[in-house]
């Protein structure tokens, strides 16, 4: 996308100055576009309001791709294609079929799982990812805003909610991609 | 810092009321007219004389079928009560802070175990005989003509270090052993727990992770061997290496359905207020993930022996996959232990919400009954078996008794283990 954006940054110390921050933020009606921390931060997600993920469901559709393929795989050799005689079993017999058709659903639901979770948070191996502060992998919490996204809003008076929810600082960042 | 625990009633006891006792009574004396009726319509119907593998070559009695129902819920409601214990152990070695307020609830499960014990061994000694092939003197007899090498070679994990199809003093040596096993060690974390409530502190616990470590040793190999004593060896030629994991599975998946159940029950009566869905979550995970346990061990004991085709080995499916009385349960016990409630608790919401938790801890406590039932039935009765008034008499009969004893033991203690160091980190728990 060919575009800039224009962020703005609030800086802070301490992970309870944070959410407190974030449910403040919130509700004076900004949009947040996402909260960077150097650790995990319990309840941050449910503080953002944050969606269930829809990855299981990925993993279910694939798993089921996987379970299909398998079937239709060995259904197909060993029925029509090379039809063997193995211990007295019927050519097509369902019983052998379920471990391999097991092992195909979950090496295919766990690698597309894999895949749809790096495609979906742009971790292509391509991906240029943004940096918004360097100081998010050692001891800052960042929350950026988009102005694009919050346009009927003030840039002065988001910075303004920024610093009186507790920020340390306040900065502009922007990219060119 | 503040304890957020301290909000909730934690001196709360179960309230076992008259007319919970009345509703269960109610089941047991439906259980008891149906168990009348199936005796009744069993001795006017007589059975085909039909001998089974191994029946042993006696004409078939109808206290033959009533003898094997006892059996099935002996074994299968001893199962519940020591899973109880089981997990309970689990939760204290584990050092698991999640369950804590529960884990009241899975001990009261372990009441049972004294009545199961008296159960266990008195129809052992009246009705062995015709459950029983191997305990039959003329097998172990050379001279005579039903003598059997392969049951011979096997007669000493009975006999022994008596004469071969004497008295089994070893079988017996051993069911006596692990039921005053289980009884102590049940009796010793009651014993803890209630020292726990009156004078509080960590040494309690400390205790009853010693204690806990002590009994899963020995639950270890006491299940093991007691799935090969009461359930395999009535098939007395027939063996599986897997069999001691498959009767524990069975056991474990009903034993936390049952948990599972009590608990949702104790919240919609409104006890364990500090219980939330995060608990019930975990819970549902257990029975979900234990399910599909039992399922790979059903499958790999079954895809083994029906790959290899070794005749002393298939003739274990063969006896029931081409039965016309236990064919099709064999397909009921997959779709009920497996397929539904994989299927059903696969969502996380289904975890998480009591009604469908319900449905599918009903269902497999059921479900788990007719996997014992299809251990049992084909090796005792042969053609003479099925599922009819006498079966669902019986399991609702020893049903509703169990239900009368487990909850009238958790009426007499506390509910919750107030003095539990892990309370408040229980009550914190999100997932």
């Amino acid at each position: 996308m060919e575009r800039d954006t224009h962020f703005v940054l609030g800086v802070y110390e301490d992970e309870d100055v944070l959410m407190n921050a974030v449910k403040q933020v919130r509700s004076s009606g900004v949009k947040i576009h996402e909260v960077y921390s150097p650790y995990p931060v319990h309840g941050l997600e449910h503080a953002l309001g944050y969606k269930r993920s829809r990855l299981p469901i990925a993993a279910f559709l694939f798993g089921m791709l996987g379970t299909s393929l398998a079937l239709t795989m060995q259904f197909y050799m060993m029925k029509f294609d090379w039809p063997m005689i193995i211990g007295g079993k019927d050519f097509a017999a369902f019983p052998d079929f379920i471990p391999v058709s097991f092992e195909m659903t979950v090496l295919l639901a766990a690698f597309g799982m894999v895949g749809v979770f790096m495609v979906s948070s742009n971790l292509k191996p391509w991906a240029q990812p943004r940096i918004f502060d360097l100081r998010i992998t050692d001891d800052k919490h960042v929350m950026a805003i988009d102005l694009a996204v919050n346009s009927g809003m003030d840039e002065e008076k988001i910075k303004e909610i920024l610093s009186s929810s507790g920020a340390s600082e306040v900065n502009n960042k922007s990219f060119d991609e | 810092m503040a304890h957020e625990v301290q909000n909730f009633n934690l001196d709360q006891k179960f309230d076992f009321t008259a007319g919970i006792k009345k509703s269960i009574m109610t089941v047991l004396l439906i259980g008891a007219a149906l168990l009348v009726v199936g005796i009744v319509l069993a001795m006017m119907g007589g059975g085909h004389a039909e001998e089974g593998a191994e029946a042993g070559g006696h004409a078939f009695h109808w206290y033959q079928r009533l003898f094997a129902n006892i059996w099935i819920n002996n074994v299968y409601f001893t199962g519940i009560a020591i899973v109880g214990v089981f997990f309970f152990a689990i939760q204290y070695a584990a050092q698991a802070g999640w369950s804590a307020p529960i884990t009241r609830v899975m001990l009261a499960f372990g009441n049972w175990l004294p009545i199961a014990a008296i159960l266990m061994v008195a129809s052992f000694f009246l009705m062995g005989h015709d459950l029983f092939h191997w305990w039959h003197a003329e097998l172990f007899d050379k001279a005579s003509p039903e003598y059997d090498s392969i049951i011979d070679g096997k007669g000493a994990f009975f006999y022994w270090p008596m004469e071969k199809g004497t008295f089994p003093i070893f079988y017996i040596a051993r069911m006596v052993i692990f039921f005053g096993f289980w009884v102590f060690f049940f009796s010793k974390f009651k014993k803890i727990a209630a020292a726990e409530d009156q004078l509080g502190g960590t040494s309690h616990w400390f205790k009853m992770r010693s204690w806990s470590a002590y009994f899963l040793v020995f639950f270890a190999v006491s299940s093991s061997i007691s799935a090969w004593d009461w359930v395999m060896s009535i098939d007395t030629h027939w063996f599986s290496t897997l069999f001691g994991w498959y009767v524990f599975a069975s056991w474990f998946v009903a034993g936390l359905s049952s948990i599972t159940l009590l608990v949702i029950f104790l919240k919609g009566k409104g006890y364990l207020e500090m219980v939330n869905e995060n608990h019930v979550h975990d819970l549902g995970k257990f029975v979900f993930g234990f399910s599909i346990f039992w399922t790979y061990l059903w499958f790999s004991q079954f895809l083994l022996i029906y790959y290899a085709n070794i005749p002393e080995e298939s003739v274990y499916f063969i006896e029931r996959l081409e039965s016309d009385v236990y064919g099709g349960f064999i397909f009921v016990n997959i779709v009920m232990n497996f397929v539904l409630p994989f299927l059903v608790l696969m969502t996380r919401d289904a975890k998480r919400h009591g009604i469908f938790l319900k449905l599918v801890c009903t269902l497999l406590i059921v479900g788990h009954w007719v996997d014992f039932f299809l251990m049992v039935q084909p090796g005792t009765l042969g053609h003479n078996g099925g599922i009819g008034f006498m079966e669902i008499g019986t399991f609702l009969v020893y049903g509703s008794a169990v239900a009368l004893v487990v909850l009238g033991g958790l009426a007499k203690g506390n509910l919750i283990p107030k003095n539990h160091p892990m309370l408040e980190e229980s009550y914190h728990h999100h997932i």
